[in-house]
């Protein structure tokens, strides 16, 4: 059943950005462009989405177990270290750049566009990188 | 600044966000834990804990299009960048990801949502690196 779930969320999440019109990067780009022909939609897309987890990822907080058993898992780490503000400003460059970001590179990935096949590919190269650094920061 | 008023879509905006809600909400009361693709995507690949779950939410992320094209034109995806730009943002987009611990879905939706501090603080510095970094492209370089 948890299984199931998890793919009809998946499912659901991409729909959503497919109707959202985050799918295309040229539509975000437009809303980073705030000097440009500035397009607010991403703004209304944050909106919405917030405004129906608000509720549901509130009442998360106070619970163990979600409905189906399985461990809350939430993220604990409350300092706003280096790591957080770093990254988040590589990631922010990153996604000026291209207009992509995670979530809408995965849902697009199978449309058939050579650019997305790259910048899907430089992305986990990224976060291979990112894996093998910290596994020697580690050792 | 002058709004695109044309290509401006507040309605398929607003609903399709109010899905991506429902899709987070899905995940947490059912699986409790948080839709941040980032954070999927690098425990799929490094072989976390809870692997079957996680890769199940980003098979039908990658899915979506294929459901959506048996029933309707699937939209326009346009790119604007060179191969090189492809490559270069990706490489940022999975380290920055990876070392900031979330990306738009996961700091800004979930985490937003649940009021954390950190995914506040997060998603402000990443979208103001991506305003400078468009104005410094279009209107600085001009490209």
């Amino acid at each position: 059943m948890r299984k199931l779930v998890a793919f009809l969320a998946g499912l659901l999440f991409g729909l959503g950005l497919l109707l959202a019109g985050m799918a295309n990067p040229a539509k975000v780009l437009a809303f980073l462009d705030l000097a440009g022909v500035w397009d607010p939609s991403l703004a209304l897309v944050m909106a919405g989405a917030i405004g129906v987890a608000a509720g549901p990822l509130t009442w998360a907080r106070t619970r163990a177990t979600s409905l189906l058993g399985a461990p809350m898992q939430l993220p604990v780490k409350r300092e706003l270290d280096r790591r957080l503000i770093g990254g988040s400003l590589l990631f922010g460059i990153g996604w000026g750049i291209a207009g992509i970001c995670p979530g809408p590179a995965v849902a697009i990935l199978l449309t058939g566009h050579w650019q997305i096949i790259v910048f899907v590919l430089a992305m986990l190269a990224g976060m291979g990188l990112f894996h093998a650094l910290e596994s020697r920061r580690a050792s | 600044m002058s709004i695109d008023w044309i290509n401006f879509t507040p309605w398929a905006s607003l609903a399709g966000g109010a899905l991506i809600g429902l899709a987070a909400s899905l995940f947490v009361l059912g699986n409790g834990r948080i839709a941040g693709i980032s954070g999927l995507l690098g425990s799929v690949l490094e072989g976390g804990e809870g692997r079957g779950e996680k890769a199940l939410f980003l098979l039908g992320l990658l899915l979506a299009p294929l459901l959506w094209g048996l029933f309707a034109a699937l939209p326009v995806i346009e790119f604007h960048s060179s191969w090189l730009g492809l490559v270069l943002a990706g490489l940022l987009v999975g380290v920055g990801t990876r070392y900031g611990s979330g990306c738009t879905s996961g700091h800004g939706v979930c985490g937003i949502s649940r009021l954390s501090p950190r995914s506040m603080v997060a998603t402000l510095v990443f979208m103001a690196a991506g305003f400078a970094t468009v104005y410094i492209i279009r209107h600085l370089l001009g490209a």
